[in-house]
């Protein structure tokens, strides 16, 4: 299966509050609240790490999950975010620098 | 003496919003005085306007109350569309055209969407809700269509000063908010009180069996207040920029629930 490379678009803000990602597309104005797990993922989300190594070494590490269903949760996840598009997804690494993950 | 003819000389009327002013010229003196009894309240002779626009009155055409509004920036310009209304101005030089026909709502929807543009550069916002003023302190009231805005400023105290029943002008002051009076006006047919206040609480309404204020989850709040916020422009930059201010609002203002049965009883928790 082909690697994953996600990155933040650039068109969304966003802002930690409580724990919890808020993240608003500024060109529909669709409003995410991200989970911690999910706010996890949206920080590692540089372009350059591979979505499985995002799952591995942050998730599988900071929460008491199972690798796989962490991984098939995080495909989902990023299934979703990037048909807002939120989240930009790549087989290749995304080289354009991302955004800062919560004041873009 | 010397007598002039053939050139009338357009009437000036300024309407002051949230300490801001608008300028409206017209060349027809009945519309100018559509406008004054309109905006009575909020009419200034002496502000310096933040923006000035020149309006051609023409027919009404066909278009209807449903035709979609559409506002965007085209070569520097802020261009408004709506129906056979058509305004466009420059934010930069503060000179501004509108092409109407002789209605006083269509200046109500050209100061609406001005003042929210202003606003939006300046960590604040206009949303719909009805806000008052009670010892000193203004609330807002806040909820979509049918929520109780307007019952809630029918049932107000005779010593809370109403700003308006319907949209709410939120002005951001260093570390606190400020609410002012508009006079856009929603079912209770009443222009605001052309007032201001700090702004002490942000009440999501919500119609119930009982009154009580309720904590709610910071979060849920920022979405919800960003729903009501009025924004009509295309414009991805002024979208992150509410964002941040809705934020921003939600970090320094107490946002709580308000359940509430529609008698007087509800603004005795409201102090």
């Amino acid at each position: 299966m082909a690697e994953k490379y996600i990155a933040r678009s650039k068109a969304i803000a966003a802002r930690m509050l409580g724990g919890e990602m808020m993240v608003m597309s500024a060109v529909d104005s669709t409003f995410f609240t991200l989970n911690e797990v999910a706010s996890t993922i949206w920080r590692a989300a540089d372009g350059r790490t591979p979505l499985s190594e995002i799952v591995a070494g942050k998730v599988c590490q900071e929460f008491d999950v199972d690798p796989e269903q962490a991984q098939r949760g995080a495909d989902r996840f990023v299934n979703e975010l990037s048909q807002h598009g939120i989240l930009l997804v790549s087989e290749q690494p995304l080289v354009d620098s991302v955004p800062s993950a919560e004041r873009p | 003496m010397t007598a002039t003819f053939g050139t009338i000389a357009p009437e000036t009327i300024s309407i002051e919003i949230g300490g801001k002013a608008i300028a409206l010229r017209t060349q027809d003196p009945s519309f100018q005085r559509v406008i004054e009894n309109r905006y009575a309240g909020f009419v200034k002779t002496s502000a310096a306007p933040h923006l000035e626009f020149d309006i051609d009155l023409c027919e009404p055409s066909e278009s209807s109350a449903d035709d979609a509004l559409e506002v965007r920036m085209e070569a520097g310009d802020w261009v408004l569309q709506w129906g056979d209304l058509r305004a466009n101005w420059n934010p930069d030089t503060g000179q501004g055209h509108i092409r109407q026909s002789f209605s006083p709502y269509s200046i109500d929807c050209v100061l609406r969407i001005a003042h929210g543009l202003i606003l939006a550069r300046q960590g604040g916002f206009l949303v719909h809700a009805a806000s008052a003023i009670r010892n000193g302190k203004a609330f807002l009231f806040s909820g979509i269509s049918g929520a109780g805005k307007t019952t809630i400023s029918r049932l107000a105290p005779p010593d809370a000063t109403l700003l308006t029943d319907e949209i709410s002008y939120v002005r951001r002051d260093g570390n606190r908010y400020i609410a002012c009076g508009t006079p856009f006006a929603g079912e209770l047919a009443r222009v605001g009180e052309n007032c201001a206040a700090p702004l002490s609480a942000l009440f999501l309404l919500e119609k119930g069996l009982q009154n009580r204020i309720e904590p709610i989850h910071p979060t849920e709040a920022i979405q919800r207040l960003l729903r009501n916020i009025l924004f009509f422009a295309d414009d991805p930059e002024l979208v992150k920029l509410l964002f941040q201010s809705a934020c921003e609002f939600a970090s320094l203002v107490p946002i709580h629930r308000l359940v509430f049965v529609p008698d007087q009883r509800v603004w005795d928790i409201i102090r």
